[in-house]
């Protein structure tokens, strides 16, 4: 070896692999506006589609007259649930196993509900077509409040399953009864809430909110009637999901029909489902032959796409008098609004609520759900998190501080006395998950020294004393969460969309001058997937990640998948990339063994290449090895060097954090100040730090969104009265606090390069550690406890219940 | 509808179209110009996606007409980075302080970030959090998009120090 061949540093390095904060491969067109979004897509003859909405959300269809509408010059068709009818598309399925009007027929079931759709030659003159279509209603009586959906007088919603007994999940109780769920034990649960020497118990509500991603949801339909191919461009996160659907409901066989979704301006499970404008389009671009776009606009989204939450749990926790949990028992009310188009895994219409023993080991529990039908727009996606975990990670940590207040222990001292302990891993929990690894102890306790917790629970009391004295207004609260989140489903045994499991994909390719293109069935909405993908071949392959390419999207070139959310990627997509990696080394290092004339136990890895034991100096770099892939392979082999892996993960992976808030509250108008807020989250083996503390901080905006101020709000008549950015808050970077972030790192046990998942964590644990930080600013008044979203109102009346206005 | 004539400079470039009135700016600059790197978020002037800079004011161009622009010079995201190529230091700020995720606020970021620190070529950072307040970004928590501003402040006011910019 001569002085400048690179050091074996140097070679490292150069990969770029797993591990560094590699700069991401995406941004160099998104900082030229030279992204691709669906919006932009221009095609020859494409025409532009817009629906007319309901200003009801309860009314009988009494006539529809399109006739001034479909006169206006530049309009070509009007479709009405009429029109769908023949094609058996005037309701289409729903994820959650319910039917979902693509266009109302009878009636309308929400503000906003669609009801007809103009197809124009520009979005000016199809607005201009919405206005002109007439629409007779007759209004009926609404059901907003979900604890009123089942009165024995409430108006029947559903018309068209009223009589069905049985829905998709078992039993319906009532006609605006959707579902019962039930988990645990709850003989065991009842006797140990019985028995306690201590209980608690409080209704946790989880407001309706929305993901709000800044792109809306749009696609662009294309008919090509000559080749009988349809191809669809849209904010897909699970694009070949949207194409199984799409064939199923056309009757289109699935090898003519080409989805791709295209770069996407975020998603957080906004764009998951399938809505009535994808159908919309289609339909109209197979009737008309010519490109149709549809973009939703801000206020259709807000109102008509793909709520989140809207859980209200009836939670009773059971413990000794010292502070130890011995049982829980949740009851959850849960409003899917007027269609079940929940974004579940098939078999779990709650999701994994059941993750709702949180990081503790409870040694009993149970849980029921049930669904109900109201007045609003359906969805109850799973808005930046797995399956409902932000509603059940919520859950457990605000009860578990109603219980401190209870004990009048310290919330995490009574934490600390109830998290799983690390060699009880894998933990079996009572409502049947068993947790892959983790080290919790470690954890909080790192956190609270990193904050100094002692020396602020002493500020805090000094405050409290001071503001006794009147020396200050403010209320100084100290707010902990302690999350884990089940992320990376999902296992075929039981996670499935549609009968399709839940296992994920990447096939690799390595070309002969060893440059790569590898492709995935998970879709980025912004998370980098271009850079962290390139990363873990990088570093199993041994080949710069410069050199590598990433593709998503396209599913006539990607290998089947299930798509990107409930922080799936890295756990199924990311273990398939290396699975299909490793593929590749085994064949790679027949050829090494060939090239050397070695036996192949002779040689071993050595960051980019293979090198004969004891001999360094021969060795063969992966670049060789692909040109000889395609020129000289061993007698026998095929030629090329290529792999495909679908993964099915054995479990889950359990992501797990620490979080701390600091607030100051203003008894006199309410404003919460964030003072401070430190994350530590333990997501396993780290793939760019850089992108995981990105995924980080905004997570944790999303969370302060949700806990201090937003909410889908419905007036008593069913009016949506947050259909804006004006109403509907979007913290800016005046408002949001500034983030402090650390970790640890567990990695998990089953995956095969130990990585978990971030991107949903600080969602999960972000909005406990608010919401327990504003109800800690009032622990010591007698107020209770305090919904959510806290914004200035709310606070303001909890201090005025407190008395502290005079 | 009628139309009408408007002639306008877009990044350097003189335009003359003939504009529906009732037109857009942000739809005209798409869809007549294609230069879609100007993005639409809101349609209520909240989320800043569509900035463009006019005549030496930021403008969100979702809440102005195209004639309303007849005879102004416009720079969009296109026209930030030299003809040859050559990034402007924003551009290459976001990307090294990882300012981006889904990078659908990044152009009018960016484009808002340009005039703020013409107004004010070293902000503080409280000063970039107000200056970007009519810019909303769902993804990165505004942190690393505030780095970056500096960066590039301090990049294009001679103040990198050798820290900042490893």
């Amino acid at each position: 070896m001569n002085d400048t061949s690179p050091t074996r540093a140097e070679r490292e390095a150069k990969l770029e692999g797993m591990g560094c904060s590699r700069r991401r491969t995406e941004d160099a067109r998104f900082i030229q506006g030279k992204g691709n979004y669906v919006d932009d897509l221009k095609l020859p003859g494409m025409l532009f589609g817009d629906f007319v909405r309901s200003p009801y959300a309860h009314a009988r269809i009494k006539k529809i007259d399109v006739s001034k509408a479909a006169a206006l010059p530049g309009v070509k068709a009007v479709l009405t649930a009429n029109e769908l009818k023949p094609v058996k598309l005037d309701w289409m399925p729903t994820l959650a196993g319910d039917v979902q009007a693509v266009l109302a027929g009878d009636k309308v079931l929400f503000q906003n509900q669609e009801v007809a759709f103009v197809i124009a030659e520009d979005r000016y003159i199809a607005a201009d077509a919405v206005e002109l279509v007439e629409v007779e209603y007759e209004d009926l009586p609404v059901v907003i409040d979900p604890f009123k959906a089942m009165d024995p007088k409430a108006p029947v919603l559903r018309e068209d399953i009223k009589d069905k007994t049985e829905g998709a999940h078992g039993k319906r109780k009532h006609w605006n009864h959707i579902f019962t769920w039930e988990i645990g034990d709850k003989a065991g649960a009842d006797a140990a809430l019985s028995s306690a020497q201590v209980k608690v118990k409080e209704l946790i509500s989880y407001q309706r909110v929305h993901p709000s991603p800044l792109e809306t949801c749009a696609c662009v339909a294309s008919m090509d009637k000559v080749r009988g191919e349809l191809t669809v461009w849209g904010t897909f996160q699970a694009p070949h999901v949207v194409r199984t659907v799409a064939a199923l409901l056309s009757g289109i066989t699935e090898q003519k029909i080409h989805v791709i979704a295209p770069d996407i301006g975020g998603g957080f499970g906004n764009k998951v489902g399938v809505y009535p404008g994808y159908v919309c389009s289609i339909v109209g671009s197979i009737v008309l032959g010519q490109p149709i776009k549809w973009v939703e606009d801000r206020m259709e989204n807000l109102t008509a796409t793909a709520f989140a939450r809207d859980y209200h749990m009836t939670t009773e926790l059971a413990a000794t008098k010292d502070g130890k949990i011995t049982g829980l028992k949740v009851h959850v009310l849960a409003d899917h609004g007027a269609f079940d188009a929940c974004a579940d895994p098939s078999k779990w219409p709650a999701g994994f609520f059941n993750i709702v023993t949180g990081s503790y080991d409870i040694p009993v529990a149970h849980v029921s759900v049930d669904g109900v039908y109201t007045n609003k727009a359906p969805g109850g996606v799973a808005y930046r998190c797995s399956f409902r975990v932000t509603e059940a990670a919520y859950c457990i940590e605000r009860a578990i501080d109603v219980l401190a207040k209870k004990l009048g222990m310290d919330p995490a001292e009574l934490r600390l006395k109830n998290l799983i302990r690390a060699e009880q891993f894998p933990y079996k929990s009572a409502l049947g998950w068993e947790y892959d690894s983790g080290n919790y102890h470690a954890a909080l306790r790192k956190a609270m020294d990193a904050v100094g917790y002692q020396k602020l629970r002493e500020e805090q009391r000094q405050k409290r004393e001071a503001f006794n004295r009147g020396e200050t207004r403010e209320l100084m609260g100290i707010g902990v969460s302690f999350f884990t989140e089940i992320v990376g489903a999902g296992p075929t045994k039981n996670c499935d969309i549609l009968g399709i499991g839940m296992f994920d994909s990447c096939e690799i390719r390595v070309h002969p001058t060893g440059a790569v293109i590898a492709r995935l069935g998970t879709k980025s909405q912004g998370q980098g997937h271009e850079t962290t993908y390139g990363q873990i071949i990088a570093t199993e392959l041994g080949i710069p990640a410069d050199s590598i390419n990433i593709e998503e999207g396209n599913t006539d070139t990607a290998p089947y998948g299930l798509g990107t959310y409930g922080s799936r990627s890295t756990p199924v997509s990311g273990a398939a990339t290396a699975m299909a990696a490793r593929k590749i080394k085994a064949k790679a290092r027949k050829i090494a063994a060939h090239l050397l004339e070695v036996a192949e136990g002779d040689l071993e890895w050595d960051i980019d290449g293979f090198r004969v034991k004891g001999l360094p100096e021969r060795a063969k770099s992966m670049k060789e090895i692909a040109w000889a892939a395609y020129n000289n392979v061993p007698p026998g082999m095929e030629h090329g060097l290529e792999a495909v892996n679908y993964y099915d993960p054995p479990n889950m992976t359990y992501p797990f954090g620490a979080y701390i808030c600091v607030c100051d509250v203003d008894a006199d108008t309410g404003y919460t100040k964030i003072r401070r807020f430190y994350a530590l989250d333990d997501c396993g083996t780290r793939i760019n730090p850089m992108i995981i503390e990105g995924q980080v901080h905004g997570g944790l905006t999303e969370a302060f969104g949700i806990a201090m101020g937003q909410e889908i709000r419905y007036d008593e008549t069913g009016n949506v009265v947050t259909g804006s950015f004006m109403d509907y808050f979007m913290p800016t970077a005046v408002e949001t606090p500034i983030w402090e972030t650390d970790f640890t790192v567990t990695p998990s046990p089953h995956h095969p390069i130990g990585a978990k998942g971030v991107g949903e964590s600080p969602n999960v644990g972000g909005v406990p550690a608010f919401s327990n930080a504003v109800n800690d600013a009032f622990a010591h008044l007698n107020v209770g406890h305090i919904q959510m979203p806290h914004d200035g109102w709310r606070t303001w009346m909890a201090a005025k219940q407190a008395g502290l206005h005079k | 509808m009628a139309k009408s004539q408007v002639t306008m400079t877009i990044n350097g470039r003189s335009v003359d179209a003939l504009v529906e009135p009732r037109m857009l700016l942000v739809h005209f600059l798409r869809e007549q110009q294609n230069l879609t790197g100007t993005h639409i978020g809101c349609e209520t002037t909240h989320c800043g996606a569509c900035t463009v800079d006019i005549d030496g004011r930021s403008v969100k161009s979702c809440t102005i007409f195209a004639v309303q622009a007849d005879g102004a010079s416009i720079t969009t995201i296109e026209g930030m980075a030299k003809p040859d190529g050559t990034l402007h230091a924003l551009q290459e700020a976001f990307r090294e302080k990882h300012g981006l995720q889904c990078g659908f606020c990044t152009p009018g970021m960016i484009m808002r970030a340009h005039r703020l620190l013409q107004e004010n070529p070293n902000p503080t950072d409280e000063e970039i959090r107000w200056g970007i307040s009519g810019n909303i970004c769902r993804c990165t928590g505004y942190q690393n998009i505030v780095k970056a501003i500096r960066y590039a402040a301090d990049k294009l006011g001679g103040r990198l120090t050798k820290e900042a910019a490893e």
